[in-house]
């Protein structure tokens, strides 16, 4: 799992993820996600590079959603997130925007 | 416990299903096989599928399926339960069982050269479901509604996960993939009132509940099975098709804080019912159905619990480690105990006194945990015996004694296949044609049989037959041919029989694909030394022949009895100690009277060619071994002490009357003596020495 976060220009934070994002790198995702929503900035999470998705990450997506209110957009799921969103009937919770 | 140890405990629990499966199997197939029996079956079948499922094993999913498919119309009573059938079950759970060994051994994804090897079942199970009798369909409807919970198939499932699931290697997303396989997942509708916010959060507790709808003619079972691995990590409710609004409401009615809410969501799922029904509900069934979800929720946990204390599974190294850690302790031990002694301390003589039977305590229990009964093995004979008669076209039955007779598990695994040889062959060689038994005036069905017991530190295993027997002309004029023995030597009974375990020899006239080829008894010999076993054959013309495996009770430690001779000790496995007498050595002779009767000697002075004279009294241990005595000669009695068996290294693994070494509590080394050995030498002595002397008087 990998972060990439670059400002988008208009005082947010678009982040790129990469790799998997699962409960063995659960924890290492979670304290990278706690350093992004520091401050009260909005987030954009790209997700068209994710690998293998299971509960963890999701539940790590959805308390991110949580913390940063209406703050945090996600684009461009990868067909795993969209599988995995799916199936447990999230796509109210987790909203994919189509990828800018 | 983590995705391993999950499936660990899959992999051991479908090898327990599919040995139940074969042991229901096997039951009916004479034919009657008994609603119980098809059940089982079906059991063991389904809850492979669902377990495998679980882990996202497609090929076992897929496979089992079939044949589960097939038992089901079985089960319905559409099709008889004929001994073909039998026979195409019995291969099926053998290929189930290949392909959770491919799983044990690590290979999650499908292999090959396996579904290539299932495929033919594959095809005769489908030709089972395809040729179902149009008369049987057209009850099937009415057999599968009367089975089944009546209504639309609606079920309604409510999930909270504890917090260790996703620790524990389980994922909710794959309960949902299976039971997609059981029918519809209509909606889901996840609870996520316990998840805190980024900063609160335990990445990996799991906080998520889900409410669902499912479309299935599933029976309860099965979707109960779908949780099978969760079922005490999560709280658990299904609501079954057609049952009343009570239910529901009884349901929202277990979380009264967010009662609204869990309205909100069986609304969505669509299982909440109209309102007016809910309210016009008598208040008497909701109590019942209440009483009933907690059924669901809570008896399986408390039965499995049970078990669970019943029976710890335990890595067979570890039990090895304790094994060995308990051997250096006897050691040890062995060794303050003889400091105190030198010490001439009493107060520490006393507590070594106590510290060694505490120690022979631990000893037993820790050997305990080894022991297993031998049932299981011979029950898998069962399959043998049934699969060997059916390829010969014989009748037989197999008769077991004795199944509780425990030994050592590494003693257990490593029988397994001499004793299979030694089946085959008495089924294959032994048991005659049905012609030609009748001619005997036997019954026209052969009986093989297995036993086991306990004799004097030994395990006897049995494997027997009411055949012909051995032919002994027949075996000698062949060993003859062959050069094995010379022509005009004497063979006693015992020796000739024996020439059956030499390698590359087969009386038998035609080769079948089972025995003749006269490979194999000499590798079952083999194997059984390997043991430190014997085997012994008794033969009766006509009547039959028994197989008499004889094995060490375990391969560890054991209970010893120490000797000298000269400055050496060596130690005689006490089992096999009969007394110890006096030993007056009144003439140069190698036997000796005991209460009268003849007893060969040997006197270990000479046999290991040892300095320093005998000194004046000396003592006879009489040993027995497999019903002979002999008696061996020594300078001094030491007593009994445990003995942890070393073996010997490579350089001696050729030394005779040997087994093994100890070491003792001094540090120095003292040899065990391989008691069988001595006894055969010592009966070999005797008899060489009284033939001239009997042909000089004859």
């Amino acid at each position: 799992m990998k972060l990439t976060s670059h400002p988008d220009g208009a005082g947010g934070l678009s982040v790129h993820v990469e790799g998997d994002l699962t409960i063995y790198e659960a924890a290492e995702t979670r304290a990278s996600l706690l350093a992004l929503v520091d401050d009260a900035r909005a987030v954009e999470l790209d997700l068209a590079d994710v690998g293998d998705i299971d509960s963890a990450g999701l539940q790590l997506l959805l308390a991110t959603a949580r913390t940063l209110g209406g703050r945090l957009s996600l684009v461009g799921a990868s067909a795993a997130v969209t599988e995995a969103i799916g199936l447990l009937g999230l796509g109210r919770h987790l909203p994919i925007a189509d990828a800018a | 416990m983590s995705i391993e140890q999950a499936l660990q405990t899959f992999t051991a629990e479908c090898r327990e299903l599919l040995h139940e499966m074969e042991d229901a199997l096997l039951g009916g197939c004479k034919g009657d096989m008994s609603a119980d029996s098809i059940n089982a079956v079906f059991r063991a079948a389904h809850t492979i599928k669902g377990s495998a499922g679980l882990f996202g094993l497609d090929h076992i999913v897929g496979f089992t399926h079939i044949a589960e498919s097939v038992l089901d119309i079985v089960r319905a009573g559409q099709r008889a339960f004929t001994p073909e059938l039998v026979e195409l079950m019995l291969a099926c759970r053998d290929h189930m069982a290949h392909l959770v060994d491919a799983v044990a051994a690590g290979q999650l994804d499908e292999d090959p050269q396996l579904t290539a090897a299932g495929m033919p079942l594959r095809q005769r199970l489908e030709a089972w479901l395809g040729v179902a009798p149009a008369a049987a369909a057209a009850t099937a409807p009415v057999a599968r509604s009367a089975a089944k919970p009546d209504g639309d198939g609606h079920w309604h499932i409510s999930l909270r996960f504890k917090a260790e699931v996703l620790r524990n290697g389980m994922d909710p997303m794959s309960f949902l993939r299976y039971l997609a396989t059981l029918g519809t997942v209509v909606h889901v509708a996840p609870v996520l009132d316990a998840l805190p916010a980024l900063d609160a959060l335990d990445a990996e507790a799991c906080y998520l509940g889900l409410e669902l709808a499912l479309r299935s003619d599933a029976g309860r079972d099965a979707i109960e099975g779908a949780f099978e691995f969760v079922r005490d990590d999560c709280r658990l409710r299904i609501v079954a098709p057609g049952s009343p609004p009570a239910a529901y409401r009884a349901l929202a009615d277990e979380f009264p804080e967010d009662r609204d809410a869990m309205m909100c969501l069986l609304r969505e799922c669509g299982s909440w019912p109209a309102e007016d029904t809910v309210i016009d509900a008598a208040v008497a069934p909701c109590a019942d159905l209440a009483v009933e979800a907690e059924a669901v929720d809570s008896a399986r946990p408390r039965e499995r619990r049970a078990q669970e204390k019943n029976s710890v599974r335990v890595d067979a190294d570890k039990l090895d480690h304790l094994i060995n850690l308990v051997g250096e302790l006897i050691v040890a031990t062995a060794g303050a105990n003889l400091a105190a002694r030198r010490a001439q301390n009493v107060e520490l003589q006393e507590y070594g006194a106590t510290l060694n039977s505490l120690v022979e305590d631990v000893r037993n229990s820790a050997l305990q945990l080894r022991m297993v009964k031998i049932g299981s093995t011979f029950t898998r004979f069962k399959r043998v015996v049934h699969d060997v008669a059916r390829d010969l076209g014989k009748d037989i039955e197999l008769a077991i004694d004795g199944e509780d007779t425990e030994l050592d598990k590494t003693v257990v695994e490593k029988i397994a296949d001499p004793l299979t040889h030694l089946v085959r062959n008495a089924i294959d060689h032994g048991i005659e044609p049905a012609a030609l038994r009748r001619e005997r005036g036997k019954p026209a069905h052969g009986t093989i049989w297995l036993n086991a017991y306990h004799d004097s530190g030994t395990v006897v295993i049995e494997v027997g037959d009411d055949g012909g027997g051995l032919q002994r002309e027949r075996l000698l004029a062949k060993a003859i041919e062959r050069g094995i023995v010379e022509e005009g030597r004497h063979l006693s009974d015992a020796e000739v029989y024996a020439l059956i375990f030499e390698p590359g020899f087969s009386t038998a006239e035609q080769v079948t694909n089972l025995s003749g080829r006269g490979v194999g008894m000499d590798v079952v010999k083999r194997n059984i030394t390997a043991l430190r076993g014997t085997i012994q054959i008794d033969s009766t013309p006509g009547v039959g022949t028994t197989m008499r495996v004889r094995l060490p009770l375990t391969l560890a430690i054991i209970d010893g009895f120490q000797v000298a001779v000269g400055g050496s000790v060596f130690v005689v496995p006490l089992e096999m100690v009969e007394e110890c007498v006096e030993f007056r050595n009144d003439d140069g002779h190698d036997y000796t009277n005991l209460r009268g009767t003849v007893l060969p000697f040997i006197r270990l002075r000479e046999l290991f060619a040892l300095d320093g004279a005998a000194s004046s009294r000396q003592s006879l241990v009489v040993v027995r071994y497999a019903g002979q005595r002999a008696g061996l000669v020594v300078d001094g009695l030491l007593g009994e002490s445990q003995t942890v068996i070393k073996p010997l290294g490579k350089v001696f693994r050729h030394m005779r009357c040997i087994s093994g070494s100890s070491i003792l509590g001094s540090g120095d080394v003292a040899l065990i003596l391989d008691v069988p050995s001595l006894i055969h030498q010592a009966a070999g002595d005797h008899a060489r020495l009284t033939q001239p002397s009997t042909s000089a008087f004859a």
